[in-house]
């Protein structure tokens, strides 16, 4: 049998591993210098994690298996996900068998996990943060399927190596309205599902603020290591994500090591960009109130629904 | 310039002028509000001028042009000197929340797509698709003048409509003939210095410009 | 030589309102307002002379036309806005000596009154559609700034009302006429000769049935709102009570009218395109509505111009439904009943205005007395009423009649609500203005002259049609009715 699919996915899932904690590395030092201050390096979430994995695992008394699974749970679908988005190739072996609704189902498996080993321990700060979390997802969810369909019709299909394919083999894309609207409906619903400003500050220490922070707040030692990795690995999801769907311009859809090298070569060029623009939108604007978050995500449902409205009035 | 490409323009900005309409439902800012129907303006006045220069329909430069400046310069510049003589208060306040206004918005976007269906069917220009389009700003503008208490935002709700209308005149033909467009600029010039003038006489008598309060006249009391 | 006086016609109202707008309160503007409307009727007639000796015609390279139809709403309209000016002069006098208005608020008001009966003269007269509607447009905005004249709140909120209700309705008026203009530039071509009713009414069966139809539910929406059809109303009873009583009178009497042609014009499109009774139906169902929806408001009114102006959505409503019903007998009785409507109903607020004024008030419970306060109003009031209310042999009861017996023939299952309606708004009218003309003049009461000429002239007018219809005006409906299907 041919390997070559087969190590292609071990290294996309590697390079996935590997990359996603530079990713946010070089977030943070973006943002750092467009601050002015000193950043700590781009290794810095490298180092965090192997000094978390040495550290002791403190579990409560009544803390559940929901509890010690939740991490690893969570650590295997971000890479289960990593496998399935085309990367660096369309030709993963996954393919075939997860389209972008899995991915979607991925996420909210590892969402819901997260949320009941939160609510586990029975703090307050974490049922707080488990209840903001679903509210967060039962708007963002809806938005980022109609965000995916809508691209989905332009395509005819929800495979997102056909959807890569079809998108590097047409024209006058980018005057398409529909296109348009998807992609700011899908920029909208990424900073919710990543937390980031102004959904959700990744960076505070205020536990009154905070919505994805406020669920970890227990874990310790090896098990907060594999959920802070598990998350620097969703931000890098959704970008990988984002890339595959509008901008996929220089993953390989041959076989030859020179369109590999091509990809690779994109990818951390794209990701770049992506950081980039993740810094000017995280300096630019404040975190909303969280009784404003219905007003966000239903503006992004709202483009989303748009884009798919436009897609049949003026295609 | 083609047809073909000239249609996808058409198409493109047709989807701007329907997000400035939801934009402008959204608002909750009285500065931005007014923006956002300047910027309708703006869309529309170059997608007159590129209908014009496609189809060759040279009537529609002047058109352009008189969108642009009665809309885009004109009457935002009166509404915000408006503004600033009354000390109106910037924030909006509505009837219906957000989210919801905004559904209903999404449902009138259908309904108007499922009304202009036979005249899409019929038509043979380039721009047949925007008229459901059109409507739909019709509709939202419409909307717009419902949910709203404050008399400035009801009139810009009513400017809006008036918009979605021009904008149905260049969708479903070329533009309406050149001396019923100018009557009908010299129509909404007129009931901008009505409603100028309207204000003043709301904020002397009431003191406020919340139509709410506006409700003394009842049946049979 | 006619269209001349066709041009006459426009320019006498547009000069006399700018020459009142330079002239402003001083002592003569009332007369300059009167003599500006007789110049205007003058030309009225001698053009009403032209079409009744050569026919319709076309004038200014198609721009305009005149025909049966239009020519004898012309008249009438430059007729009522001659008698209202004679009445106007005695009111605003008053008006003005109590304070009610200023010297700005008179200046405007004469001026904005000429220029309201351009509007509608321009309406009338012109043959492209999109100028139909452009002058509509014009003569709701002329009025607005007039219903609030008084400053009061309520008054502002009634023009404010007036602004945003009609500026809504007519925007979806020209949405249709856009959707028209699409149907016929299929047919006709580009360019105005597209938006000339005399071309599209030639080539009506060509025209595509699916867009009319759906041009016509907007076009009836929107010119429905001015004609105050149920349930786009709202706006009428404020509007045409809280201002000045001349404009109450021109409002009701004249501007319905005029929205009620331009309904009627479009319905003859659409019969023309899509074959079918859709469009009449419409209209049937609208006006049916409007006669129940006005005849039992009447029941609950307290403010007594508010309760005429429910009467005049009541007449109004059927007069659409004749116009819907169709055929030679209910068209003939719908043009009559526009004509009759419009003096009888002036002619009630004139004495109303009167009323008003003798009492300082406008509710009913306060009026009282009026026969024998002033004769004249308290009589002119009563006929008027009988007159409005259908009561032979006031001109009124023959409309009502012939579209009762058209109605019975051929759409017999609506007869009983309008007959039920008529008889409600008979009841209602009746009970209430019984107590304000009779019995003893109460103490707040102040005497005043009243404008004698125009109540007694439009009375003797809807006595004389409802008597003896003259040859030619009976002649000029049978042509418009045979022009309407």
């Amino acid at each position: 049998m041919n390997a070559y699919p087969f190590l292609l996915e071990v290294l996309q899932v590697a390079a996935l591993a590997l990359v996603a904690p530079l990713f946010a590395g070089w977030v943070k030092v973006l943002k750092c210098w467009s601050q002015g201050r000193t950043s700590p390096g781009l290794l810095q979430p490298v180092r965090d994690l192997r000094k978390l994995f040495a550290k002791e695992v403190l579990l409560a008394e009544n803390a559940s298996w929901v509890f010690r699974f939740a991490p690893y749970l969570v650590f295997g679908v971000a890479l289960l996900a990593g496998g399935v988005i085309p990367i660096l190739s369309v030709d993963l072996p996954l393919a075939p068998t997860a389209d972008v609704i899995v991915i979607v189902a991925l996420f909210a498996i590892a969402r819901f996990f997260t949320a009941l080993a939160g609510m586990d321990i029975g703090t307050a700060f974490g049922g707080m943060g488990a209840s903001r979390e679903m509210t967060v997802a039962s708007l963002a969810e809806p938005a980022m399927l109609m965000a995916i369909f809508t691209i989905s019709l332009g395509s005819q299909t929800t495979s997102l190596a056909e959807i890569v394919r079809s998108i590097q083999g047409g024209h006058h894309l980018l005057l398409r309205p529909s296109f348009a609207f998807a992609v700011l409906a899908f920029v909208l619903i990424a900073l919710a599902e990543t937390g980031r400003i102004p959904v959700d500050n990744p960076a505070t220490h205020l536990e009154l603020t905070m919505i994805h922070e406020a669920m970890i707040l227990e874990y310790s030692g090896r098990h907060l290591a594999l959920i802070e990795w598990a998350g620097m690995m969703k931000l890098a999801l959704f970008s990988y994500l984002g890339i595959a769907a509008f901008f996929p311009w220089g993953i390989a859809v041959s076989r030859d090591l020179r369109a590999l090298g091509l990809a690779f070569g994109a990818m951390a060029l794209k990701l770049a960009a992506v950081g980039a623009g993740i810094v000017l939108i995280e300096t630019g604007l404040a975190k909303m109130r969280i009784f404003r978050l219905t007003e966000f995500l239903g503006a992004a449902f709202l483009m989303a629904t748009l884009g798919m409205i436009s897609f049949f009035i003026l295609e | 310039m083609d047809l073909e490409l000239a249609a996808r323009i058409n198409g493109f900005l047709a989807a701007l002028v329907l997000l400035t309409a939801f934009a402008m439902l959204a608002q909750r800012r009285m500065n931005g509000l007014i923006h956002l129907f300047a910027w309708q303006g703006l869309l529309l006045s170059v997608n007159a001028a590129i209908v014009g220069y496609a189809a060759a329909r040279h009537h529609l430069y002047i058109s352009s042009v008189l969108t642009l400046g009665l809309k885009v310069v004109l009457l935002p510049y009166i509404l915000h000197a408006l503004i600033r003589r009354l000390r109106i208060h910037k924030e909006i306040e509505v009837v219906v929340n957000i989210p919801t206004t905004m559904l209903i918005g999404i449902g009138l976007v259908i309904f108007s797509y499922q009304l202009t269906a036979p005249i899409r069917e019929l038509s043979t220009m380039v721009t047949r698709s925007t008229l459901a389009v059109a409507l739909a700003t019709v509709l939202l503008g419409l909307l717009m003048m419902i949910t709203r208490r404050h008399a400035v935002t009801q009139i810009v709700g009513f400017l809006a409509l008036e918009n979605g209308l021009f904008f149905a005149a260049t969708s479903a033909t070329y533009g309406m003939p050149l001396v019923v467009e100018l009557g009908v600029a010299l129509d909404v010039l007129i009931a901008a210095f009505i409603f100028g003038i309207f204000f003043f006489h709301i904020h002397a008598t009431f003191e406020s410009l919340d139509v709410e309060q506006m409700a003394r006249l009842k049946e049979g009391d | 030589m006619a269209e001349a006086m066709l041009l006459a016609l426009l320019l006498v109202p547009l000069g006399a309102a700018l020459a009142l707008a330079l002239v402003g309160d001083r002592r003569l503007a009332p007369e300059l307002n009167i003599l500006g409307s007789a110049a205007t009727f003058a030309a009225s007639l001698r053009l009403a002379l032209q079409v009744h000796g050569g026919g319709p015609f076309l004038a200014a390279g198609k721009f305009f036309f005149v025909d049966a139809f239009n020519i004898y709403l012309a008249v009438l309209t430059a007729f009522v806005s001659l008698t209202t000016a004679v009445f106007s002069r005695r009111y605003m006098r008053r008006e003005r000596e109590r304070g009610r208005v200023g010297q700005y608020g008179m200046r405007f008001y004469h001026a904005m009154y000429q220029l309201f009966i351009f509007a509608m003269l321009l309406c009338l007269l012109t043959n492209n559609v999109g100028i139909l509607w452009i002058a509509m447009e014009l003569a709701t905005l002329s009025t607005v700034l007039l219903v609030s004249l008084y400053r009061t709140p309520t008054a502002i909120e009634a023009a404010w009302k007036y602004f945003i209700l009609c500026g809504v309705g007519i925007a979806q008026a020209l949405f249709g006429t856009v959707l028209l203009y699409f149907a016929a530039e299929r047919v006709l071509g580009e360019g105005g000769e597209a938006l000339l009713w005399t071309n599209l009414n030639r080539v009506s069966g060509q025209l595509e049935p699916t867009v009319l139809s759906l041009a016509f539910v907007f076009l009836v929406v929107g010119y429905g709102t001015k004609v105050g059809l149920a349930p786009l109303h709202n706006w009428l009873p404020d509007a045409h009570s809280e201002g000045p009583t001349p404009i109450s009178a021109v409002l009701s009497g004249l501007l319905l009218n005029i929205a009620l042609y331009a309904l009627v014009r479009c319905k003859a499109l659409v019969d023309g395109a899509t074959g079918t009774r859709h469009a009449g139906h419409i209209m049937m169902g609208f006006g049916i509505l409007s006669v129940l929806v006005a005849a039992f408001s009447l029941l609950r009114q307290r403010d007594i111009k508010r309760m005429f102006s429910y009467s005049s959505i009541e007449h109004m409503g059927i007069a659409t439904f004749a116009f819907g019903l169709g055929g030679p007998v209910a068209t003939f009785g719908a043009l009559l009943h526009m004509l009759v409507h419009s003096l009888a109903k002036s002619s009630i607020f004139f004495t109303v205005g009167h009323a008003a004024q003798m009492h300082t008030t406008q509710e009913m419970a306060r009026i009282r007395g009026l026969i024998r306060g002033n004769p004249l109003v308290g009589w002119g009031l009563m006929l008027g009423v009988l007159a409005i209310a259908g009561v032979p042999p006031f001109g009124v009861f023959t409309s009502e009649f012939l579209i009762l017996t058209a109605t019975i023939r051929e759409a017999p299952a609506a007869a009983p609500f309008l007959l039920l309606g008529l008889t409600v708004a008979f009841a209602a009218l009746l009970r209430r203005v019984q107590p304000m003309v009779s019995g003893a003049p109460p103490p707040w009461q102040t005497p005043l002259r009243a404008a004698h000429l125009p109540v007694l002239l439009h009375l003797a007018l809807v006595l004389a049609l409802g008597l003896y219809l003259p040859p030619f005006l009976s002649g000029w409906f049978r042509t418009a009715a045979g022009m309407l299907p």
